[in-house]
Formats: C-alpha cells, sequence, structure tokens
C-alpha cells in the first residue's frame, strides 16, 4: 500500500504545499486503508469521505491559487468521538449519545482544521473515556495492530491504533489519568498530555473537569510537536485555560538531551515491574545519560496515593458532568412519551439504557462521594492528598528538569483478559500522578518486548514545559524508538 | 382571611427569607445568550444554556458588578476570592443536572437591610448573598410539560435573612425594602410578576418566651408582595392550629398555591434532595480586587432610607411623605429637581404636597408614571411661587395647574393668559370696596350694631366686583379698615 501514509504529518504538508502530492490523493490514500484494515482494527465510529474529500479539494484548490492553507495543509487527522465535531455525530463511544449531530467544532479541532488539517473521522474510545483498554466502547472493540488478539489500551484506543496503522497522519486524544499516554505505549506511538489548561477544553466532553486535557497522538516528537503548536494557547471559551504563549515546540527537538537534568523516581520502579518494562525503561535513562544527561534519583513519595485520590475525584466530577444526559433534550430518551412513564421513569429507562456498567460504576462511586456529609472525608480528603502529590513534583523539579518513567506497569494485554474492575483501574497506575498535578507528559516508544509488543516510558515536566519533554523524547525516538511498522498494517 | 390576633396570644412566628433577584444583565450569567423577559420559548439559548456536550461556562463579570453593589449596599462582608459551586438535582428546567451556584464560599455574609415597619426603623440581617444561575421555566399542560429555557442561566443574587422576621406585615415589608434597594441599585426591575424576584419563606412558630426555634416548613412559589403576606399569615395560622390541637410540625417543603389561597406538601425532609456540592472545576475562583471594590463603592446612589432621612430632616417633610417620594427613585428625583428649580428649601413641603397629590393623582387617573409625566419639574416650582407671591390664589392655583398639565405650558403663561392675575394692590381693592359699601348701608349698620358675619358678605362682594380677581386677604383687612373708619 501506498508509502505516503506512513510519512509524518509534517512532511505530507510539506508535499502538499509543494504539490508533490495532493490533497485529495492523501486522503483518498487514507479512505482506501481506512476500508482495506479497519474492519480487523475497529479505530474508526466514523469516516467522513464525502467531507474530507470536499475539504481536501478546498485545499488544493488554495494551494493553487497561491494561498498558504497552513502548517498542516492537507494532512487528514482523525478526533476521537469525545471531542465534538460540526455536523459531525459524535457519541463518546456511549449508546446515550447515538446519533447525536454536534452544532459546533471544538476548539482543538477547529485550530487543526484552521491550519489545513482535514478531518477524515471519529475513532473509538472507551465510553466517555473511562477505561484503559477500549473495551468499554458501546460501539465496538478496538485491537491493537501490533497484535489483534490484544487491546490497543484506552482509553484514546482508536486513536493510538489509527495512528499506529497509519489510518490517518495523526489524531487527537484525551487524557485524564493516561487515557493519551498508555495506548500511545502499547501501541508504539508517541502520544502528549499537555499541561492543564495549555490546551483549551471547549468541545472535549467533560468526563472529570480537573484532569480532561486534549493531546495529540503522532508517529513522531515532531508531529506531536506540530500539533501541539497549533492547537495549544489559551482560549475565551475556557475559563482554565492558561494565557501563557506558545513556543514553536518544533524548535527545541534537536537539542538533545545533553545537559538536562533527568529524575528517576524510584517509586515508579517497585521490585514487582515487569523485567521487560523494566529493562525498556532501563534502555532509555541508558540512552539518555548516553547523549549527555544527567540521571538522578528522586522520590516522589506520595505515589502510592495516586490511584485511591484519583478514583475519588474522577468518578466524582464524573458523576456530575454525566447528569447532563437526562433524555430530554438530545441523544437516548427511553421511557416514552410523557403519561406513559414519569419523570423519574424517564430518566432511569434512559440512563440505564444509555450507559454502560464501567461508566454507571463512576457515576455511583462519585455520587457516594460527594454525599452530604462525606464530601470532608472523600473528595476534599482526595483534593489534600491531591495537593501533597504535587508538591512531590514541585520538590522533585528543584533539582531536576524532567522526570522519566515507565508509561504502563505492562505492554497490551488481551482482550478479556482483565475482567475486574481494579485490574484493569491499575493499567494507568503510572499515568495518574500526572494529570493530578497538571503536568505535562510525554509518552514515547522505548523498544519492543520479547513478543514484539511496544514498549514507551514517559518523560513528566513542569508546568507548560512540554517543550523540554519533546525535546528529550526526540533524544529516545532518534536511539530507542522502535524502527519498524506493526504487523498487522502493511 | 384569618384573623391571627387570636393565634399569636400564645404563639410567635419566626420567619426567615431566601429572595431570588435576577441581575439584569445583558447577557447570560455564564454565557453569550441574551436576557429579556416575554421572548418565543427557547430563543434565548446556545450550546452552554442547553448543557450540550463538551461546552464550559465563562462567568459574566457584569454579574459580579451588580452583585457587589447589593453587598456595598447591605454592608455585606464582601469576600476577596468566592467559589463557584455545583448544585445538582434532576430536572427538566436544569440542562446540565446542575446548577452553578455558590456554597460555603458566597460572595457576600453578614449584611442587613434596613427598613421602616409602621414608621419604626426596623433592620433584618443577612446570612449571605450569593451568585447562581437562574434553571428555565416549566408549563405543564395535561399530561405534556413544556420546557422553556430562555430564562436558564438568567444571573441570580440568592439573599438569604436570618430567621429574624416576627410577622407577616414584616416580611412583605422586607420584600418591597429589597426591591426598593435593588431597583435604587439599578441591578435588578424586581418585577416579581416576571419573575424577576422570588420568594420562599421559612415559617416555625413557637410559644412566646420560648427560646428554641420551632420546626420550620419551606413556603416556595411566592411571586407577589400580597402573596408573601398571604402565604406566611396561612401558613402560620395552619401551624398553630396543629400545634393548639396537640400535633406536631412536619419538617417539609410546601408550594404556595395562590388561587387556591392555600399551600400543599412538596416533599418531606426525608425526601429532600442532597444536592451533592462541590466546587466547580470549570471555574476558577471569583476575585474581587481593591480597585474593583472602590468603582462599586462610588457608583453608589443614595439609599431608600437615608432619602428618607434627609427629606425628613432638610426639606422638611413629614415621614410619610418622605417615604412616599423615596418609594420611587425617579419620583424622588423629579421632587428633588423641582426644590432646586425653586431654590428656596422651605418650599419643599409645598413641592411635596402639590406632587404627591395634584401630580400623582392626575398621573394615576392617566395611568402614567412620573417619567412620563407632561409636567417638567421647573413648571411645579413656579406654580408654587406664584402662590407664595400672592399673585394668585391657591383656587386658582389649581386651575393654572390643570391647564400646566394638560398643555405643558409654563404657569406665568398660563397665568397671563387666562388673566388669573390676583389684584393684591390695595388701592384698587379700596376703591372697589369703597363702591361696594357705599351701596350697602343696611349691612354697615348691622356691622356696627356688632354683627362681625358681616364682614363675610362685604368681602365676597368685593371679591365678586373684581372678577375673583382680588386678594382674598388683602381684601379682607381692606373692607375692615373702611367699616371702622367709614
Amino acid at each position: 500500500m501506498s508509502e505516503v501514509a506512513w510519512l509524518s504529518a509534517a512532511e505530507q504538508a510539506r508535499k502538499v504545499r509543494t504539490r508533490e502530492v495532493s490533497a485529495r490523493e492523501l486522503v483518498h490514500t487514507y479512505l482506501d486503508r481506512i476500508a482495506a484494515l479497519d474492519g480487523a482494527l475497529g479505530a474508526y465510529l466514523l469516516v467522513d469521505a464525502e467531507g474530507a474529500l470536499a475539504r481536501a479539494d478546498a485545499v488544493d484548490a488554495a494551494i493553487a491559487r497561491g494561498e498558504d492553507p497552513g502548517p498542516l495543509a492537507g494532512v487528514p487527522v482523525a478526533i476521537k468521538d469525545v471531542l465534538v465535531t460540526e455536523g459531525m455525530t459524535t457519541t463518546a463511544a456511549s449508546r446515550i449519545l447515538a446519533g447525536w449531530v454536534p452544532p459546533y467544532d471544538g476548539t482543538a479541532v477547529a485550530r487543526l482544521r484552521a491550519a489545513g488539517a482535514i478531518v477524515l473521522g471519529k475513532l473509538n474510545c472507551d465510553e466517555f473515556a473511562m477505561g484503559s483498554s477500549n473495551e468499554n466502547s458501546a460501539v465496538k472493540p478496538c485491537r491493537n495492530p501490533w497484535d489483534l488478539e490484544r487491546v490497543p489500551g484506552g482509553s484514546s484506543g482508536g486513536s493510538a491504533a489509527a495512528v499506529a496503522a497509519a489510518l490517518c497522519a495523526a489524531s487527537l486524544g484525551t487524557d485524564t489519568g493516561g487515557s493519551i499516554r498508555q495506548p500511545a505505549a502499547l501501541c508504539g506511538i508517541v502520544g502528549v498530555k499537555p499541561t492543564y489548561g495549555r490546551v483549551s477544553r471547549w468541545g472535549a466532553i467533560a468526563f472529570a473537569s480537573s484532569l480532561d486535557q486534549i493531546g495529540p497522538m503522532a508517529r513522531t516528537v515532531e508531529d506531536a510537536a506540530l500539533l501541539l503548536e497549533t492547537i495549544a494557547g489559551v482560549d475565551p471559551r475556557d475559563a482554565t485555560s492558561v494565557d501563557a504563549p506558545v513556543p514553536r515546540y518544533r524548535d527545541a527537538l534537536g537539542l538533545g538531551a545533553a545537559g538536562l537534568r533527568i529524575g528517576v523516581p524510584r517509586e515508579y520502579f517497585p521490585d514487582a515491574l515487569d523485567a521487560e518494562v523494566r529493562a525498556a525503561a532501563e534502555r532509555a535513562i541508558a540512552a539518555l545519560r548516553e547523549a549527555g544527561a544527567r540521571i538522578v534519583d528522586v522520590s516522589l513519595p506520595h505515589t502510592r496515593y495516586a490511584l485511591p485520590t484519583y478514583y475519588l475525584l474522577a468518578p466524582a466530577e464524573a458523576s456530575s458532568n454525566l447528569a447532563r444526559y437526562d433524555g430530554v433534550r438530545y441523544g437516548l430518551r427511553e421511557g416514552g412519551p410523557a403519561g406513559k412513564a414519569s419523570l423519574l421513569d424517564m430518566y432511569r429507562q434512559t440512563r440505564g439504557a444509555g450507559f454502560g456498567a464501567e461508566v454507571k460504576r463512576r457515576i455511583m462511586i462519585g455520587t457516594y462521594a460527594l454525599r452530604a456529609g462525606y464530601y470532608d472525608a472523600y473528595y476534599k480528603k482526595a483534593q489534600q492528598v491531591r495537593a501533597l502529590i504535587k508538591r512531590d513534583f514541585d520538590e522533585a523539579f528543584a533539582a531536576v528538569d524532567l522526570v522519566i518513567a515507565p508509561t504502563t506497569p505492562t505492554p497490551a494485554f488481551k482482550l478479556g483478559e482483565k475482567s475486574a474492575p481494579i485490574d484493569m483501574y491499575l493499567a494507568d497506575v503510572f499515568t495518574l500522578s500526572c494529570n493530578l498535578a497538571g503536568l505535562p507528559g510525554v509518552a514515547v516508544p522505548a523498544g519492543l518486548s520479547s513478543a514484539g509488543l511496544p514498549i514507551g516510558v514517559q518523560l513528566l515536566g513542569r508546568p507548560l514545559d512540554e517543550a523540554t519533554a519533546l525535546r528529550a523524547a526526540a533524544a529516545l525516538e532518534r536511539t530507542v524508538g522502535l524502527g519498524r511498522r506493526p504487523p498487522h498494517a502493511p | 382571611m384569618t384573623d391571627l390576633a387570636p393565634l399569636l396570644e400564645n404563639w410567635e412566628p419566626v420567619i426567615g427569607l431566601e429572595v431570588h433577584v435576577q441581575l439584569a444583565t445583558a447577557s447570560k450569567a455564564f454565557s453569550p445568550s441574551a436576557t429579556e423577559f416575554g421572548a418565543p420559548p427557547n430563543s434565548l439559548t446556545d450550546p452552554v444554556v442547553l448543557g450540550l456536550p463538551g461546552t464550559l461556562p465563562t462567568f459574566n463579570r457584569h454579574a459580579l458588578e451588580l452583585a457587589l453593589r447589593l453587598g456595598v449596599a447591605t454592608g455585606s462582608k464582601i469576600r476577596a476570592r468566592s467559589r463557584f459551586a455545583r448544585k445538582h438535582y434532576f430536572y427538566p428546567d436544569l440542562p446540565k443536572g446542575y446548577q452553578i451556584s455558590q456554597y460555603d464560599e458566597p460572595l457576600c455574609e453578614d449584611g442587613h437591610v434596613d427598613f421602616l415597619v409602621g414608621g419604626e426603623p426596623r433592620r433584618v440581617r443577612l446570612i449571605r448573598i450569593h451568585l447562581e444561575e437562574d434553571a428555565g421555566k416549566l408549563t405543564h399542560a395535561g399530561a405534556t410539560s413544556l420546557v422553556d429555557l430562555n430564562r436558564a442561566g438568567v444571573p441570580l443574587c440568592e439573599v438569604v435573612t436570618g430567621p429574624e422576621i416576627y410577622s407577616a406585615d414584616e416580611a412583605a415589608e422586607f420584600m418591597r425594602a429589597l426591591n426598593l434597594l435593588v431597583r435604587y441599585l439599578d441591578i435588578s426591575e424586581g418585577d416579581m410578576e416576571k419573575g424577576q424576584m422570588r420568594c420562599d419563606a421559612n415559617v416555625s412558630v413557637r410559644r412566646r418566651g420560648e427560646d428554641r426555634l420551632g420546626t420550620r416548613a419551606e413556603l416556595k412559589n411566592i411571586n407577589s408582595f400580597r402573596f408573601v403576606q398571604k402565604a406566611i399569615e396561612h401558613e402560620i395560622a395552619r401551624q398553630v392550629r396543629i400545634l393548639e390541637s396537640g400535633g406536631k410540625i412536619v419538617q417539609e417543603t410546601r408550594l404556595w398555591d395562590a388561587a387556591a389561597g392555600q399551600s400543599f406538601p412538596l416533599r418531606s425532609k426525608e425526601e429532600a434532595n442532597d444536592y451533592r456540592y462541590f466546587p466547580d472545576p470549570d471555574l476558577p475562583p471569583l476575585t474581587v480586587d481593591g480597585p474593583m471594590m472602590m468603582a462599586v463603592q462610588q457608583s453608589m446612589p443614595e439609599l431608600p432610607m437615608a432619602k428618607i432621612a434627609r427629606f425628613g430632616r432638610d426639606h422638611g417633610l413629614p415621614i410619610d411623605d418622605a417615604r412616599h417620594l423615596a418609594g420611587d427613585r425617579a419620583l424622588a428625583d423629579w421632587f428633588e429637581a423641582a426644590v432646586r428649580a425653586h431654590g428656596d428649601l422651605k418650599a419643599a413641603k409645598a413641592i411635596a404636597n402639590w406632587l404627591l397629590s395634584e401630580l400623582l393623582g392626575a398621573l394615576n387617573r392617566d395611568g402614567r408614571s412620573i417619567a412620563d409625566c407632561p409636567v417638567p419639574p421647573g413648571h411645579l416650582a413656579a406654580l408654587v411661587k406664584l402662590v407664595d407671591a400672592g399673585t394668585i390664589s391657591g383656587k386658582q392655583a389649581k386651575e393654572v395647574f390643570a391647564d400646566v398639565y394638560a398643555t405643558g405650558a409654563a404657569p406665568d403663561a398660563v397665568v397671563e393668559q387666562k388673566g388669573l392675575r390676583q389684584i393684591s394692590d390695595t388701592g384698587e381693592i379700596e376703591r372697589i370696596a369703597a363702591e361696594v359699601i357705599a351701596k350697602n348701608p343696611k349691612q354697615v349698620e348691622q356691622y356696627r350694631a356688632g354683627k362681625e358675619s358681616v364682614l363675610g358678605f362685604f368681602v365676597g362682594q368685593v371679591l365678586k366686583a373684581s372678577g375673583g380677581k382680588a386678594n382674598p386677604q388683602v381684601t379682607s383687612d381692606v373692607v375692615k379698615k373702611l367699616l371702622a373708619g367709614a
């Protein structure tokens, strides 16, 4: 199949702008690949062939007229289905939003389009971004292109699988507790969880508002940097977005790791850590040392509280954010017209039928945690622990520029393998702290396991210092990168 | 209406009010949709108001400014940093499944509202004033319910009083005072009929002399000043009757049905919502800085109570007149403009009398407000001057006023045009009086014989002979003098 699909987004944009390849050809290439490969993979929930081709023609026409459509000219991207897209069905992979067509674009999507990118379609994910394997999608599972028996990770599983299999040039995901970095690691691609507030959440269907961030997923660090530059920056429609200048992240990528002080937190390397994950992380650390970085032992003593803290805060916020799905204004309505069922029946039946088991579990946990009289013991206490976790990082960053850690405890696991919710929650044990502390985190591949599965490491930086994490990630990409394509994506 | 007096001999009512005041911002509290009363249903919405997935609230700082004016006017402590919290419940009028409100960190605390009850000053303490968004409106039509979200997201101030109002009259007076205050501050139109001001009342009764509060019932849906009084009186009577017959008050929420003149239980304490408050993570803390407070303080108008006091002290008005004038900021402004036009504070009382009786009478008759009064304040001042100078009589002045009101002409012009100028010239009146006396020797006899009432006859004849233009006082003096000397 066409090699142009495997080019980086940056390279594709260059070729489109110099008219070496038309946007239309690029879009066609990906549409053909989706038609051929996605049946087995299940990455897409919606493919907008007509819209994408029309937009491609507009890009080609603009270039023919001598205009510059932007730094992502003609680059075909795809969007996690928790991000709203104007005129394009958006469901958060939930039955409760089946068939909902948003009347507006979210800010990140609008900024990608404004930079010339073409949206191919919407990508599979865990329902409302709750999950670590994409198995909670109410529509269909998504599979890992490195091994179709295995999960792509989650919740941005479709976003990772589509990029890894070159079914799009790059994608957007969201990360609330690791949902960009964990699937990026399991599918062998680059994923960036930006600093909280770096990217506007306007148009991101809320899961846990104080933790959610939109970020890029790409096959190269450069592409991730390019997308992040495009979508980052303050937005008047998101009061939590940060008003700080957005650097040109790509400029720092060639600087290498020399002179960087990189912390290795001992809490992320427990005795029970998977041997191959440990070995990969150690290879990455060695590569950075080789490249001139100073490696420093650090401690993040409150790490072990991250999981329980997260599983109070995130469900509490989710129980609130998901209250709007009541069958009144949009989405699924069960319980029929008034007269046949009471209002309460309508709520019960709509929400009972519309939400999947994991979503219901988290709504119940969150509702419990916010009950009158329990707020102090749960939500408030969790916020206090969250502050301690953040303080751990503040103290570490007094001595180091970055922290490096494994992204996931194991490589990709098999579909159905983790049936107990707690086992699934543990898949995010290394990624949660970054969200709780509001820090930027970049997941980057660090080799393959003996079974040929990708293993990743993550670089966590100071608030708003995505640039340094991307710079170290680029150094790793050059040394311990995969150098191989997934077997199920020719 | 129930006669409460016998019931209140042994029982004391204790009332606390929660008043919602819609703030008159052009757009909603957290989105750009317009706010307007009476627009077609669901025409004032946007993705945020509809609670569409992916939307986020952004706070309209103008609502903060308006709330701060109320906070300053009520002497409240104002938090430099307050927080929005989510209040959860499921109902179709609430698109997000939660209302953005304030909970444990409200904008204002420990304020008070001053007002008069039966001419006596009264102060009711405010526990808090906080900002929140309004919900939509439901209309029940048989088996179906219709949702209108035009009102959803309109900014509100919720004003919560302490449990220290002790009668339905006081509650109604408090509501009137608060209503006047928000209109003075220009933060709300305060029209209860339009739902711009709404009231829930917590009512309990206790035996006189008892300190502990009784079990309370919360009355909802009170939407006029009259109903505040009626609903509370009804509730007091209901509770006293239950207690006197040995029953117990159940803590519950009751819905006031104005048409039926009764309240009905809505839900008991056990069925009460658990609102699951927590700080809204979509909204950063609400901060108020020094310059903002300064700007608000500088923009404060004179408040009603201060105005009433000043009208009494500086203008010499009786308290009822002062209250009447201060009860409408436009009316008070008109009054002061007239006093200024006159130039003498001593005329203020006469101006107030003319304004409150003649002018308001005419305006009421025509269904007009002071805002579209056809008489400029200067004209009323001029009219009062004409009377004070003796140019026209009080009776003539009423005639002149009618013309001024009807045509908008200046009083001097009307007096000229109608030839109403009063004769106060003694020589002219003496001439007429001498003629009258000469023509009536019989009456002169009677007067001299000691029948003083005949004086009135002479004065009347002189006035008649002058065509009603002679100054009655001057005429009386002249006639007396001539009769004494003749």
